[in-house]
């Protein structure tokens, strides 16, 4: 009877303790919720930020060596005024388009002006950062994705065909790729329910296979340059083009690392693939001219390491360092070969080489990911049971080789016809190409105005 | 009074200046220029596109002498400049038919 009472007496008590418990485990929860949001939205934020930094000054300063000096502002310009024009747009209609759940192909309006994009995270995408960091750090990749095209048109385009080729470039051709891609519900998802799950960590399909094969159909389209391999067709500043590819190899840790979306393991594990293959594709491609024409280059080592980071780019969140290793040095060695020897036997103009470089570094990459990639390294994909899906060749998944194969040709086709069709409308509105005399004198002068170098100034 | 006026490797310019202002002379005008006599020009490779360069850089170093002394200017420029291969440059003189000062105007020799 005692123990009775007693208890009665005493179960409020232990349910009041109890509460209080739980009150304690809510709180520890949510202060550990918040601890991890920080950490992963600084590193997003950081990485958001080196991103852009690819574009300018990086890719302006590599592409902008590597032309004549009466065209160093114009060839800096078409990368710099993406960096304008296209965070417009994103934030207008292109984030919705890329990242709403609309159909297979492309995104819906849903967060058309940013509506309902702010603090709170989107659990699809990136479940512990802002949904505005996630999405001011896609926008820099579609600031630099028009961007790297400029190289196969420069030196001859008018600035007025430009801006509207990129802008129709981004609406035909980015947007649908980014969403079958990464957008939820894309046909080639391999995360959010795509059909054919293709890997794509950072944008070998979206990015640089896109623009590497509109860079060959513009070079194709616009014709070569006058004077095309006359001996003041030099680039007229290495230095540049030295800094600009070392400022893209440091802004690529942001491109990789950062498309893991948090600042876990796994992006360590793209920084450290994407730093390797950087060195390899340098090594691959001077130890090739070395042999070839007797000398090292430091436009080579250059080219190779950009060359090296293209291809690593949509395995760098699958791929161990070894095979990464392997990657970069294999693209060093095949982009040497497509811009030396293969572009010159067709003698088509592809300034800068955006094609060799961008289109074949990168469907290199993305189907040497379908045999590299593993569950060692990225754990995402799970079967019902929660157990880890066997992601590439290597894991014992051939089939995805094939997969990877089918996301090239569907970015290669999209690229391929949407370029083809929007240089067809821009010559009709404005006209492609500078006439004799703007390109004589150098788009500096004849569409901005202004020189380079003011020696006498 | 003479002008000189001579073409030379650049990385010989410092010598041919220590040696002239080691005889006194030490005013003259230098330019970068390029171009080429005998001596064949230069391969480069870019990404495996070849230019042949035969338009070398070269300084030109030009100055005006009374003409007394011009012979021994030559010997000492020339001796400074060369290397012994080809390439080295050339030397030329003239006549010249005035020098003025532009701060007071003084004229002839008394203006170098």
């Amino acid at each position: 009877m005692l123990s009775t009472k007693c208890l009665r007496f005493l179960l409020p008590l232990l349910a009041t303790a109890a509460y209080a418990q739980d009150d304690k485990i809510a709180a520890l929860e949510a202060a550990v919720k918040s601890a991890q949001s920080s950490g992963d939205n600084a590193w997003m934020l950081v990485s958001s930020a080196l991103v852009l930094m690819m574009t300018g000054p990086g890719l302006a300063l590599f592409y902008g060596g590597l032309v004549r000096r009466k065209n160093v502002l114009g060839t800096m310009m078409q990368s710099f005024i993406l960096m304008a024009v296209v965070t417009v747009l994103w934030a207008l209609f292109g984030y919705s388009l890329a990242f709403g759940e609309g159909s297979s192909f492309l995104g819906d309006m849903r967060y058309m002006f940013l509506n309902g994009v702010g603090a709170e995270p989107n659990g699809d995408y990136a479940a512990t950062i802002p949904q505005q960091t996630f999405m001011v750090f896609q926008l820099m990749f579609a600031i630099i994705t028009p961007a790297l095209i400029s190289g196969a048109f420069a030196e001859r385009m008018r600035f007025s065909a430009m801006l509207l080729f990129s802008i129709l470039w981004l609406f035909i051709v980015y947007l649908p790729m980014a969403h079958m891609v990464w957008g939820k519900g894309g046909l080639l998802n391999a995360f959010l329910g795509g059909s054919i799950p293709c890997f794509d960590f950072a944008g070998g399909t979206v990015v640089h296979i896109t623009s590497g094969f509109s860079a060959l159909v513009c070079a194709l389209y616009l014709g070569k340059r006058i004077g095309f391999g006359g001996e003041g067709m030099k680039p007229h500043s290495l230095v540049l083009s030295f800094i600009g590819a070392c400022l893209l190899w440091v802004g690529w840790f942001g491109f990789n690392a950062g498309s893991a979306l948090g600042a876990g393991a796994l992006a360590t594990s793209a920084f450290v693939a994407t730093h390797f293959a950087a060195a390899t594709g340098a090594l691959g491609w001077v130890v090739a001219e070395w042999l070839k024409h007797g000398k090292p280059s430091i436009l080579g080592g250059i080219s190779g390491a950009v060359a090296g980071l293209v291809a690593i780019t949509p395995g760098s969140g699958f791929v161990t360092p070894m095979p990464a290793l392997l990657i970069g040095f294999l693209a060093g060695l095949i982009c040497y070969f497509m811009v030396v020897v293969v572009k010159n036997k067709f003698g088509y103009d592809d300034s800068l080489d955006a094609f060799g470089v961008h289109g074949v570094g990168g469907s290199l990459g993305a189907i040497l990911t379908g045999v590299f990639a593993t569950n060692a390294v990225n754990n995402a994909l799970k079967d019902a049971n929660g157990n880890p899906l066997p992601l590439g060749l290597v894991d014992g998944n051939g089939a995805q080789i094939m997969n990877q194969v089918i996301g090239t040709g569907i970015a290669i086709a999209i690229a391929v016809v949407g370029t083809f069709l929007i240089l067809k409308i821009c010559d009709i509105v404005v006209g492609v190409r500078a006439d004799s005399k703007e390109e004589t004198m150098g788009l500096d002068l004849s569409m901005h105005g202004e020189e380079g170098y003011n020696f006498e100034a | 009074m003479k002008k000189i006026e001579a073409i030379v490797q650049p990385f010989k310019l410092e010598e041919v200046k220590e040696a002239l202002k080691a005889i006194g002379i030490d005013g003259m005008t230098i330019t970068e220029v390029r171009g080429h006599g005998r001596q064949k020009g230069h391969k480069e490779v870019y990404r495996g596109q070849e230019y042949t360069v035969d338009l070398l850089p070269k300084v030109k170093v030009e100055m005006v002498v009374p003409d007394s002394r011009a012979d021994e200017v030559i010997r000492t420029l020339a001796g400074a400049a060369r290397t012994g291969n080809i390439g080295d440059g050339k030397i030329f003189t003239y006549d010249v038919a005035e020098a003025i000062r532009i701060r007071n105007e003084d004229r002839g020799e008394s203006a170098l």
